[in-house]
C-alpha cells in the first residue's frame, strides 16, 4: 500500500476533506496569527473598569478578558500552542512507539515480553492524574508538558505496531531477504517498515489529538506554561473568573476552539484508517456484493437502483 | 491455556505494576528538583535547627535508599534505616503523611472523600456502558446508513470534546435550573434525612449527565469497531450461509464475541475516566478526590497529591485485574482447571 493509493483513496472521503480543510484554517491562522489577530496579545493595554469584560462590539469581535485584552486575539495567537504541542507530542510518541513495537515484533521472545510489559504497565497507570503529579512537582512549563505527554502517549502505538511486525515479518519477502543475509536492521527499516507505515500515520493522526486535549486539561487545571496564553489557559482564567459574570464570549470560544482543531485531525486519522486497516472493510453480514466476492463468484457490475438478491 | 496460570499471571502483573507505582511515587518526590520541607516551612525567619528537626521529624536527613555504610559494618537492621523503607513501613500501616495545607490526616482525607468520587463515577460510568452499548449495536448493524454516520459522527464529537469544557457547557446551560457546585446546598445535614440525600441526588445530576454523554461516545465507537470486526470473521459468513436471520446471528455470534473485548476495555479506559472526574469534579466543585487534586495543585499540596496519585492508580490496577479475572471466566478458550 503506497502513498500514492492512499492519497487517492484519501481524496474520495468527504470527512478526510472537511478534517483537512479544518485543520488548514487552524495551521493559516497559528502561522500568520500577527497578520491575522486585530491585537498584539503580549501588548500592554490601558484599561478603563469598564473594559474588564467587555461583551463583544464591532472594536473587539468576541469582547475582552478579565484583562480588559482581546480575546480574538488571544484566541488565534492561542493556535500556534495547541498545534505545537500536538505535532511535538505526537510525533515523538509516534517515534517511540514504533521502535518499541518493531523492535518487540521483530525480535520477540524476552525482548518482546519485557518491552511489552513494560508498555502494559505505562498504560494501566491512570494518565491524568500522573501529568498532574509529575508536572506539578517538576514544575510548569511547555516543554515539560510536550515531554510528560509524549512519553505517556505512546503505548498504544507501541501495542499496534507490535502486532502488525508479527504478521509481516512471516511474509515471503522478509524471509527471502533474510535468506539473502540482509542484516536486522536492514530488515526493519527498509522491508517491515514501510508495510507498517500507514497504520503508524493514521494512528499518529489520532495522536495529536489526544495530544491536544491533554495539554489544554492540564492548563485548566491550572499547569500551562504560566509565560503562554494557551486555549487551556484562557479557559482556566474564564472559568476562575469569569463565570460569575456569565462571560460567554470568554468562555465558550477558547474551548470551540480546542473541539475544532481536534476534531479536524479526528476526521482525517478516522479516515486513515478505514483506508489503511482492511480489517475494518469486510462485513459479511450486510454487504451482499462482498459476501458474494468472497465465496468466488464473479457478477456483473450492480446497476443503480437493483438490489442483488442473496437467496435467505 | 489453563485458567490457574492465567489467574497466576494476572496476579503476578497486577503485583508488579503496583510495586511499580509504590517505588514510582517514592522516587517522583524525592528525585525531582525542589526540597519537601521547602513546602511545609513557610516562614524564611525558621532557624536551621529547626529546618533540621522538622527534617529529622519526618526521616528526611536519614540516606534516601540503602545505608552502605551500616550495611558493610555488618548492621543489616540500620541499612534499612533509610527514607525508602521508612516510606514504604508508613504506607503499610496506611499512613500517607499530613497535608502541607491543612495539617490534616492525609489518608483520613482521602477516606472521607474517595466515596464521593466513587458514586459520581460509577454513576456516569454505567449509564455510560449501557448507552453506548445499545448505540455501537445499532451502528454497526445498520452501518453505512445515515443513522450508523450521524451516531458515528456523535462519537467523533464526544471523542474532540474536552472534558472539562462539556462540564461548563452544561453548566451554562443549567445554571439556575439545578444545582452546579457543591454537594449539597449549605445548611442540610446528613440527619435531615430524605431532603439531604435528595438534595445530594440533584447536586449529582450535572457532573454525572457530563461524565455519561461524554464517555457514551467513547464506548460507542469501541463497541461498533469491535462488532464489525467480529462481523468480518468468517463464522458470521457460516451463520449466515446456514441460513440464520440478522437478528440471531448479532445475537449469537456477534455480541457475544464483541463483548468480550469490551470488559477489556472497559477496565482499560477507566484509567482515562477517572482523569475525567478530576475535570469534572473541578468544574462542579464536588468535593470528591478530583477536586482536592486540583485545590492541591493550586497550593502545592505534594503530600495530598502523593497520596490521592496512589489511590487513583492502585484502584485502577485492582479494576483492571479483577477485568482481567471476569475475563477468564467468561472466555471459553481460557480452560477450567
Amino acid at each position: 500500500m503506497d502513498l500514492k493509493y492512499i492519497w487517492s483513496a484519501f481524496r474520495r472521503k468527504p470527512m478526510a476533506i472537511i478534517g483537512t480543510i479544518m485543520l488548514l484554517t487552524v495551521v493559516v491562522a497559528a502561522i500568520f496569527a500577527p497578520l491575522i489577530a486585530p491585537y498584539d496579545p503580549n501588548q500592554r493595554v490601558q484599561v478603563q473598569p469598564s473594559d474588564i469584560l467587555a461583551p463583544p462590539d464591532a472594536q473587539h469581535l468576541l469582547g475582552r478578558d478579565d484583562a480588559g485584552k482581546d480575546v480574538l486575539s488571544q484566541l488565534i495567537y492561542g493556535a500556534r500552542i495547541s498545534l505545537l504541542v500536538g505535532f511535538v507530542s505526537s510525533f515523538v510518541s509516534m517515534f517511540i512507539g514504533t521502535s518499541v513495537g518493531m523492535i518487540a515484533g521483530y525480535y520477540g521472545g524476552r525482548t518482546s515480553n519485557t518491552l511489552m510489559r513494560f508498555t502494559d504497565f505505562l498504560m494501566v497507570i491512570p494518565d491524568l492524574p500522573l501529568m498532574l503529579v509529575i508536572i506539578s512537582v517538576w514544575g510548569r512549563g511547555l516543554w515539560k508538558i510536550i515531554l510528560v505527554i509524549s512519553v505517556l502517549y505512546w503505548t498504544y502505538t507501541a501495542r499496534l505496531v507490535r502486532s502488525q511486525v508479527l504478521s509481516v515479518k512471516e511474509r515471503s519477502f522478509v524471509l527471502r531477504a533474510k535468506a539473502l543475509g540482509a542484516s536486522n536492521l536492514r530488515i526493519i527499516t527498509r522491508h517491515i517498515f514501510p508495510q507498517v507505515m500507514p497504520i503508524i500515520l493514521a494512528q499518529a493522526v489520532l495522536d495529536i489529538s489526544a495530544s491536544i486535549i491533554a495539554e489544554s486539561s492540564l492548563s485548566f487545571l491550572g499547569l500551562g506554561d504560566p509565560t503562554l496564553v494557551s486555549w487551556g489557559m484562557m479557559l482556566n482564567f474564564a472559568f476562575s473568573r469569569a463565570i460569575s459574570r456569565m462571560a460567554w464570549w470568554f468562555l465558550l470560544p477558547p474551548g470551540f476552539a480546542i473541539v475544532f482543531v481536534s476534531l479536524a485531525v479526528i476526521l482525517i486519522g478516522t479516515a486513515l484508517e478505514e483506508i489503511v486497516n482492511p480489517r475494518l472493510k469486510t462485513h459479511h453480514l450486510f454487504d451482499a456484493r462482498k459476501m458474494v466476492a468472497l465465496l468466488g463468484v464473479r457478477l456483473p457490475p450492480p446497476e443503480p437502483e437493483v438490489e442483488l438478491a442473496i437467496p435467505e | 491455556m489453563q485458567r490457574s496460570d492465567y489467574i497466576l499471571r494476572k496476579v503476578f502483573f497486577a503485583l508488579v505494576t503496583l510495586a511499580g507505582v509504590i517505588v514510582f511515587n517514592f522516587f517522583l518526590f524525592r528525585i525531582l528538583p525542589g526540597d519537601p520541607v521547602k513546602g511545609l516551612i513557610h516562614s524564611p525567619r525558621m532557624t536551621q535547627e529547626a529546618q533540621d528537626r522538622i527534617r529529622a521529624q519526618f526521616g528526611l536527613d536519614k540516606p534516601v535508599w540503602f545505608n552502605l555504610a551500616e550495611l558493610k559494618a555488618g548492621n543489616i537492621g540500620e541499612a534499612f534505616d533509610t527514607q525508602f523503607f521508612a516510606y514504604l513501613r508508613n504506607l503499610f500501616h496506611g499512613n500517607l503523611g499530613i497535608s502541607f495545607s491543612t495539617r490534616l490526616d492525609v489518608g483520613e482525607v482521602l477516606a472521607q472523600r474517595v466515596w464521593r468520587t466513587v458514586i459520581l463515577l460509577a454513576l456516569g460510568q454505567v449509564i455510560a456502558i449501557v448507552i453506548g452499548i445499545l448505540l455501537g449495536i445499532i451502528a454497526s448493524w445498520r452501518r453505512g446508513s445515515r443513522m450508523d454516520t450521524s451516531i458515528l459522527l456523535w462519537g467523533l464529537f464526544t471523542w474532540s470534546m474536552p472534558t472539562f469544557f462539556f462540564g461548563i457547557i452544561l453548566l451554562i446551560l443549567a445554571r439556575g435550573k439545578l444545582p452546579t457546585g457543591m454537594m449539597v446546598t449549605p445548611g442540610l445535614k446528613p440527619s435531615d434525612g430524605w431532603t439531604y440525600w435528595l438534595d445530594v441526588g440533584r447536586h449529582l445530576v450535572l457532573p454525572t449527565i457530563t461524565l455519561a454523554i461524554l464517555y457514551t461516545g467513547e464506548y460507542l465507537l469501541i463497541m461498533r469497531s469491535s462488532i464489525i470486526e467480529v462481523l468480518s470473521e468468517d463464522y458470521i459468513l457460516t451463520a449466515k450461509a446456514k441460513g440464520l436471520n440478522t437478528f440471531q446471528i448479532l445475537r449469537d455470534h456477534g455480541l457475544k464475541n464483541a463483548m468480550l473485548p469490551m470488559i477489556t476495555l472497559i477496565a482499560l479506559t477507566l484509567g482515562f475516566t477517572v482523569g475525567g472526574a478530576i475535570q469534572v469534579e473541578t468544574v462542579f466543585s464536588w468535593p470528591g478526590i478530583g477536586r482536592m487534586m486540583y485545590d492541591a495543585v493550586g497550593k502545592q499540596d505534594f503530600p495530598l497529591l502523593q497520596g490521592a496519585f496512589l489511590l487513583l492508580a492502585i484502584s485502577v490496577i485492582l479494576a483492571n485485574l479483577i477485568a482481567d479475572l471476569l475475563y477468564s471466566v467468561l472466555d471459553p478458550r481460557v480452560k477450567p482447571d
